[in-house]
């Protein structure tokens, strides 16, 4: 097994950061990961993206051309990360952002209104953490519980009241790809 | 101990001080930042010295300084910065001084890009400052490996006195992969294992006054110094070349790699085997010395027909594999200069135009 992830969007939408949850869920539950972070000219409202790889055996490259799931939580990204998704494979849209639809029809496309469930939620903050319940639901990459252990771990005793509400967009995320 | 997830500057900086490492000079440059600003949180914490010089020509100059005194130290840089540290550099070898230079490449020449690249691979094994002399250079390919070469860079400045690089590119240093760290190892100087320390001389005190120096104003002096240098660099040569190999069982082409190139060729092999293609690595761990007789080994088993040298930059670590095969097989290049990295996809191509050739 080699999940090969891009997860991509604005900066400031988390991006960054469920691919760290990924990649520390993954680590947790004893498979080899790797994380990359696109660099440079991103800044907040730029794009961010980062690439996190999740295998049975140790990643030979940490660099993606094909994925096996993106992540486009906004325009820019669906357009620019579209083609990466290999044929049959995860294409998960923020439909929240994105006005238009996907254009291949050889590929698996989710549509996730994440800020939308994230306000009914009560929080804009976990749009990010919505469609990574989402993203979870549909490629069973890592367990639920370990991601939910990795936030944990990120969150700390100080800010551990927020646990809950993670778990929370999790499982809507997830029911957002599954309730058709 | 655990694994635990980090980035590889931040690894490169904590591996850095469980070596020893207890003075940092350097200047901010992307993509290194986070060495100097993990060392600045953390030095405090465990009595080191961190300090933002104004300019990177100043602190290679610090770190000069301290070597002399015999402490373990270091600076951190990307390409254009360490450009500029190359005349401090060329003091350090002239001087004998151990220290270690961190290096994250990034694409050049000039200003160059922020991205990823391998440009300064002539700089780093070539001199890269004035005179004969040469760094230890030591190439890791993963976050791990990183932490592991850190301890290994100041074992071998100590041993040989002599500077040692740790090449990386900014994919190394932005990168996050699960890491097991070494234990806190403190470092003292020891007088009677560098004599030649700097430490303080007062009247009254036995043993001669150490004189930290590079100017040898007659040319009896210079050429002695240069002799006693060679001799160094070829016990370095001798003894110190490390590699690693991967796939080359039944290999018909060898692929010469290093750093994250060597990765992306890996990934390449590993499918290039899918389709029963059998295509070996050779990776040089250290690029200073170079392994020569590892990779003229690789390339010459039986079977073997050529090789390909893969590279983030126009072609540089290939003029050493030819120099190492000497004629007996072809060696080819690809790569991209200017950050634009290969993909597996393009190696799997030049490996397949090889082979109808």
């Amino acid at each position: 097994m080699l999940e090969q992830n891009l997860f991509a969007g604005f900066g400031g939408q988390g991006m960054l950061l469920i691919g760290q949850f990924l990649a520390q869920a993954g680590m947790m539950e004893g498979k080899y990961v790797s994380w990359l972070p696109s660099y440079g000219p991103e800044m907040r409202g730029g794009t961010a993206n980062c690439s996190v790889c999740v295998s049975d055996s140790p990643i030979a490259s940490p660099v993606i051309t094909k994925a096996s799931c993106v992540i486009a939580m906004n325009r820019p990204s669906l357009d620019k990360f579209e083609s990466f998704v290999r044929p049959g494979d995860t294409l998960i849209v923020n439909s929240s952002l994105v006005d238009v639809k996907a254009k291949r029809d050889d590929i698996n496309v989710y549509y996730v209104p994440a800020n939308e469930i994230a306000e009914k939620i009560g929080n804009m903050k976990v749009a990010n953490v919505i469609i990574l319940g989402a993203f979870l639901e549909l490629t069973k990459c890592v367990s639920v519980d370990t991601v939910l252990e990795a936030i944990a771990l990120k969150l700390g005793k100080k800010k551990a009241n927020l646990v809950d509400i993670n778990k929370q967009a999790l499982v809507a995320g997830a029911e957002a790809v599954t309730a058709k | 101990m655990a694994q635990i997830l980090m980035k590889g500057n931040e690894a490169i900086a904590e591996a850095a001080i469980r070596a020893g490492c207890r003075f940092f000079f350097g200047y901010p440059i992307t993509p290194q930042t986070e060495v100097p600003e993990y060392m600045s949180a953390r030095m405090p914490e465990i009595g080191g010295c961190y300090l933002q010089a104004e300019s990177e020509v100043a602190a290679i100059n610090m770190v000069y300084g301290a070597a002399g005194s015999g402490v373990r130290v270091m600076t951190s840089s990307s390409s254009p910065g360490v450009s500029l540290k190359q005349e401090g550099i060329s003091y350090i070898a002239a001087s004998e001084l151990p220290c270690v230079v961190i290096n994250v490449m990034r694409g050049g020449p000039g200003l160059g890009s922020i991205q990823a690249s391998q440009g300064d691979y002539f700089q780093a094994t070539k001199g890269g400052g004035h005179g004969d002399y040469h760094l230890i250079v030591l190439a890791p390919s993963s976050v791990q490996e990183a932490i592991d070469l850190m301890g290994t860079a100041f074992d071998l400045a100590d041993k040989y006195r002599n500077p040692a690089m740790i090449l990386a590119d900014g994919i190394i240093g932005q990168m996050m992969e699960p890491v097991e760290l070494p234990e806190m190892k403190e470092y003292k100087v020891d007088p009677e294992k560098k004599p030649w320390a700097a430490t303080g001389w007062k009247p009254g005190d036995k043993k001669q006054r150490a004189v930290i120096n590079s100017l040898y104003i007659t040319t009896e002096e210079l050429t002695e110094l240069n002799e006693r240098l060679q001799a160094r660099y070829a016990e370095i040569e001798k003894n110190e070349a490390r590699w690693e190999t991967y796939n080359m069982d039944g290999a018909e082409f060898v692929i010469a790699a290093y750093g994250t190139v060597s990765r992306i060729c890996k990934a390449a092999i590993d499918e290039l085997k899918q389709e029963g293609i059998n295509v070996g690595l050779v990776r040089p761990i250290t690029l200073w010395p170079f392994p020569k007789q590892a990779v003229r080994d690789a390339v010459m088993a039986d079977g073997v027909k050529a090789c390909l040298t893969v590279e983030l930059n126009a072609g540089q670590m290939v003029e050493d594999v030819r120099l190492a095969v000497n004629g007996a097989k072809p060696v080819e290049f690809f790569g991209h200069a200017g950050s634009l990295m290969p993909t597996a996809e393009e190696v799997k191509e030049q490996i397949k135009r090889m082979r109808e050739e």
